[in-house]
């Protein structure tokens, strides 16, 4: 078999495989960030959830951080 | 932490703001070594260097139907359990599942034009991947017709169950069916047909991705418990004012 004509599809294969993952990371990653964000947000509001008290949605969200 | 524990949202927090990096240390650890497992894996006798994207293919399609897996446990979590995180896992595994069941269809085809000469047939195998992807497209848009989370898993949960169907159905079109797509070869009756010097690698890439779809699962359900917050704080915020 000759491998060296085949290198390409192996190339882009692993390719394939790094956007799809980066991409995965990155969606998870920038999610994150955007509800920590809109927490914080609507915390230094003061809308807060009735289970929890005053300022722990924005404690929450440092947790998480 | 007991299991059962979990089931409260903000324990799972908890347990998923601790666990997280560890577990993408983990991955990324079990990665590197896979990685340089399957580079250093020799060439197969009859299919060359285009082994090596066995071990990126063969993974992905697994992952492709544990997420489809994962979500029909979910949906009967939603329908007959009531399980307050059960929409919330199903919801964060479809976009994952989907991503890797591409990562399947793309390989598969890089892998399918030297080995077969096409990147594309309508056999059972294929096309049954195929819809799998379809399936899991058609989840994620109907998450995203319905506004209300509650009403959307219900209905999310119904398709999904109906969509599992499809995973004996790739698991066995090999057999039921005659395909361009090889027969099963890792697990089978009589033993793997692949030699340990290409199976260790594709267990070790196995295990990688399968720890990276568990990590990534993981901040995905934490996303989407803080998505609901938001959701409810807004709510909140407009009754208020009006």
């Amino acid at each position: 078999m000759d491998t060296v004509s085949h290198t390409g599809f192996i190339v882009e294969s692993y390719a394939a495989a790094a956007v799809v993952v980066l991409g995965l990371i990155a969606w998870v990653v920038l999610d994150f960030r955007m509800q920590r964000r809109n927490l914080a947000d609507l915390e230094s509001r003061g809308v807060t959830r009735r289970s929890a008290p005053a300022g722990r949605a924005m404690q929450q969200a440092r947790e998480d951080a | 932490m007991a299991l059962a524990d979990l089931a409260n949202p903000s324990r799972f927090l908890m347990f998923a703001n601790r666990a997280i990096p560890w577990l993408a240390g983990l991955t990324l650890i079990v990665f590197a070594f896979g990685i340089d497992q399957a580079m250093r894996a020799p060439d197969d006798y009859q299919q060359g260097a285009t082994v090596k994207i066995m071990f990126l293919h063969v993974p992905s399609a697994w992952l492709g139907m544990l997420g489809w897996a994962v979500m029909t446990v979910g949906a009967l979590g939603t329908l007959v359990w009531r399980h307050p995180l059960a929409d919330v896992a199903a919801k964060a595994a479809a976009p994952i599942g989907a991503a890797f069941t591409l990562l399947c269809l793309v390989t598969g085809s890089l892998w399918g034009r030297p080995e077969w000469g096409t990147y594309w047939v309508w056999d059972a195998r294929l096309t049954s991947e195929l819809l799998l992807f379809l399936l899991y497209l058609g989840v994620i848009a109907l998450w995203r017709t319905v506004d209300d989370p509650s009403r959307a898993a219900r209905a999310v949960a119904i398709l999904t169950l109906v969509g599992a169907i499809d995973l004996p159905i790739i698991k066995f079109s090999v057999d039921w069916w005659n395909t361009l797509h090889q027969g099963a070869s890792v697990f089978r009756l009589g033993g793997s047909t692949i030699d340990s010097s290409i199976l260790m690698p594709l267990f070790v890439m196995a295990a990688a991705f399968t720890l990276l779809f568990v990590t990534l699962h993981l901040a995905a359900m934490r996303n989407e418990i803080l998505r609901r917050r938001v959701r409810t704080l807004r709510l909140m915020q407009a009754s208020a004012v009006s």
